[in-house]
């Protein structure tokens, strides 16, 4: 194992691009002002400076294209590894995600494949309002052809996305930007926590991986299983140390595919289950995980599945503070669960 | 075939990525940037074929020279009052972003942009539209509205989402709507104005109404989709509608180049879309004044659509998010030979003896006075950085026209929360 170092998330990031550019001359970074800028959250810093031009570079403010060359560029063999700015500006890109790069494989019965990474920032916490904080997994996560991956911590963020880069199928990699610089806890009065005070922030100089398709049980518990990802990871965990219930925290990594066994595993054991997103609830990634849950664990339920999750609106600017899945919304839902 | 070349050597291929002329640190020099004398443009009629005025589209349509006289076929010989009130309104735009911006380092609100150089690229263009005329605008034509003589007020109860902002609370500071005024609700995804501003032009015009539409966008944006989907829609159906391209030559951190500005201009998109474009002085006032006049009376006069290029300079940041000096070399702003808008307008109307500096310092510190006063008048409503200004129920609203039964839910499961935490929001006991 390589020596490690203090990072950031952001910093995680870049150095997982940095380690898989450095090993796979295939590999390239495309997007705006990824280049000689270095990304507006600088997570493709230096990069330019130390790959040269032709495998770094700006792009034309089209995400449509963005996604569409780079699904030209594998078709000719290459690793595209294209950001999208924000998250909220994917749209544009919808088609040739879904119709093209998850559906490529299957469509050419192999001959044709998308091993494409497109990393964007996601989430609120930033008063980006509507524009700026959105959590799209779950429009992704019902393609079919679409892995889906979310970070939690710098540790993970870098394992995570080298096997994504890795990886032979398109793969969406959401990064939760509110806990770029550090964890966060839902406390928005409170002061901000570095990464560095986070045994998470030692990562590897090196190449190592994380699985896709393993999720990782942050806190072991009797009494509920709390399924989360991203920056909803550390509200729980907050939580949980607040009120001192004694929940089993899962952090899911991967939403598909999906850790399956890890979930049923501990919804056996709890008999509770409570699922925490960012995200709009209806027709949102906890809808599926609630089905699950129930289809497997039916008979270990001793309560209905809890969803704890952003409102069914656009993001507010002014009360993002009020729409955020904060800790008095999962506080609520841990004592309905633990009443029945 | 390809087999009648096997063995052949081929040179290798090469990528060309785009890179521009000066970074952090270079000695900027704009000599290769060719300015062309300011009566050398030709003024079309305005029911010119398209394909006639091609030239325009990679010229530049001029009207202040260098000694600040009005010259040329394109002069729109303004009264010295019109004049008067341009430069007012720009330096009224000018003065509003300075005060916006110093508001958002101090904690008052989340972000800011200025148009700062680019006063010129939408205020006289208001000034040669009717108030009738519907505006799609980006998020750096604030200077319409004050062009509309819009209250700054409403502008800066919504950059601090106070509980005197109509839009709630709910859109990030500059993201103005402002119905009366005909200026549509701005989006943060770029480039979607584009097609709308052509779909309510196409509206207007089945309606056999006499208002037409124009829409803004930077150079940066003319890359989106939505940009040639508008082209394409405003050329099959001679869409009454000016379509702006500001090109500041930045787009954040990206110069023009990434938009295709190495290969041709943006008003030379205009060419292949079958439609009339211009390439216009976007610092020189009355160029853009003229080439509007023109491009609306073309509309109104059912010619259909024309494009526009302002050609200008973004002279400081992207928004309050950015520091170009990262990317860009800080002496750009000051090389930039074609000039600062206001500063060019201004010596125009002191040329032609209708102005003078005294004025001139009066009337700044005057505009500085109205909006220190209406920053304070907002500021009595609130602002970002103390707090939530609007009710928790305003969330829910607007979502739908009437609340479906999972929302009334969710807004109560918000108050029970609210209660639980003690939170309060504005205007809620
Ligand atoms: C669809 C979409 N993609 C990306 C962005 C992020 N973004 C905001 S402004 C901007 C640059 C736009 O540059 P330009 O069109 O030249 O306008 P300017 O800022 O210079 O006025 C970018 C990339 C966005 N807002 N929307
Ligand atoms: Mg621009």
């Amino acid at each position: 194992m390589s020596d490690t170092r203090t990072m950031n998330m952001i910093q995680a990031i870049n150095s997982a691009i940095d380690v898989c550019m450095g090993r796979d001359p295939d590999i390239i970074v495309t997007g705006e002002d990824v280049g000689y800028f270095g990304g507006v959250f600088k997570a493709t810093e230096g990069l330019q400076r130390k790959y040269g031009k032709t495998r770094v570079f700006d792009t034309p403010i089209t995400e449509c294209g963005i996604i569409g060359v780079a699904v030209g560029m594998a078709a000719y063999g290459l690793r595209p590894v294209p950001e999208i700015q924000f998250a909220d500006y994917i749209y544009p890109a919808l088609d040739q995600i879904v119709s093209e790069a998850a559906r490529l494989r299957y469509r050419s019965a192999g001959e044709f494949t998308a091993p494409i990474t497109v990393r964007s920032p996601f989430g609120g916490g930033i008063f980006g309002g509507q524009t700026h904080s959105q959590s799209p997994e779950g429009i992704f996560t019902h393609v079919a052809g679409l892995k889906t991956v979310i970070p939690s911590t710098p540790y993970d963020a870098k394992g995570l996305l080298i096997s994504a880069i890795e990886d032979n199928d398109p793969v969406i990699f959401f990064e939760p930007k509110r806990i770029y610089n550090g964890p966060f806890d839902g406390h928005y009065d409170r002061p901000v926590t570095p990464w560095a005070k986070h045994p998470a922030s030692a990562v590897p100089e090196g190449h190592y991986r994380i699985p896709l398709g393993k999720a990782s049980v942050v806190r072991a518990g009797e009494a509920v299983t709390i399924l989360a990802y991203g920056t909803m990871v550390h509200v729980a965990a907050g939580v949980i140390a607040d009120t001192g219930v004694d929940a089993e925290l899962i952090d899911l990594r991967t939403l598909v595919p999906l850790d399956i066994e890890t979930i049923v595993a501990s919804v056996e054991k709890t008999g509770r289950c409570i699922v925490v997103h960012e995200a709009t609830k209806t027709s949102g990634f906890g809808a599926e995980l609630s089905a699950l849950v129930q289809e497997h664990c039916f008979h270990s339920l001793e309560a209905p599945v809890q969803r704890v999750t952003g409102w069914d609106t656009p993001y507010p600017h002014s009360l993002e503070w009020a729409y955020f899945p904060g800790p008095v919304r999962l506080g609520e839902a841990i004592k309905r669960v633990m009443e029945e | 075939m390809a087999d009648d070349h096997a063995g052949r050597n081929l040179p290798p291929l090469s990528l060309h990525i785009p890179e521009p002329r000066f970074r952090p640190g270079d000695t900027v020099d704009f000599g290769h940037f060719e300015i062309p004398a300011a009566d050398a443009s030709s003024r079309p009629p305005i029911d010119a074929a398209a394909e006639a005025m091609r030239g325009h589209s990679y010229g530049l349509v001029r009207v202040l020279d260098e000694d600040d006289r009005a010259v040329g076929a394109w002069d729109p010989k303004l009264s010295p009052e019109r004049l008067l009130r341009m430069l007012r309104h720009m330096a009224l735009t000018r003065a509003f972003d300075e005060r916006m911006y110093r508001a958002q380092r101090q904690g008052k609100t989340s972000f800011y942009m200025k148009c700062t150089g680019e006063e010129a690229t939408c205020i006289p263009a208001t000034h040669a539209l009717d108030r009738g005329d519907m505006v799609f605008p980006s998020y750096r034509q604030q200077g319409v509205l004050i062009a509309r003589d819009w209250s700054l007020v409403d502008m800066i109860c919504q950059i601090y989402s106070n509980s005197g902002d109509r839009l709630k609370g709910r859109q990030m500071p500059i993201m103005y709507s402002a119905k009366e005024a005909n200026f549509f609700s701005i989006s943060g995804n770029l480039a979607t104005q584009y097609p709308q501003a052509v779909g309510w032009a196409m509206a207007s015009a089945a309606k056999g109404d006499t208002r037409i539409a124009t829409a803004w966008c930077g150079e940066g944006s003319t890359a989106e989709g939505d940009f040639h989907s508008a082209l394409t829609f405003a050329s099959v159906y001679r869409a009454p509608v000016v379509l702006n391209v500001v090109n500041n030559q930045w787009a954040i951190s990206s110069f023009s180049g990434f938009a295709g500005a190495e290969a041709t201009t943006f008003a030379a998109r205009a060419v292949g879309y079958g439609i009339a474009g211009l390439r216009v002085d976007g610092n020189d006032a009355l160029a853009v004044y003229a080439a509007t006049e023109w491009a609306a009376e073309r509309a109104r006069g059912n010619h259909g659509p024309t494009l526009i290029e302002h050609f200008t300079y973004r002279s400081e940041g992207h928004s309050t998010s950015d520091d170009p000096t990262k990317y860009r070399s800080a002496d750009e702003r000051t090389a930039w030979p074609l000039g600062d808008p206001i500063a060019r307008l201004k010596a125009h109307v002191i040329a032609i003896g209708a102005w003078d500096e005294e004025r001139h310092a009066a009337m700044d510190r005057e505009l500085a006075e109205q909006v220190r006063a209406a920053g304070k008048q907002a500021e009595a409503l609130g602002v970002l950085g103390d707090g939530m200004h609007q009710p928790f129920s305003t969330m829910f609203e607007d979502v739908f026209e009437e609340m479906p039964w999972h929302l009334r839910e969710q807004s109560a499961q918000m108050h029970a929360e609210r209660a639980v935490s003690g939170i309060t929001a504005g205007g809620e006991k």
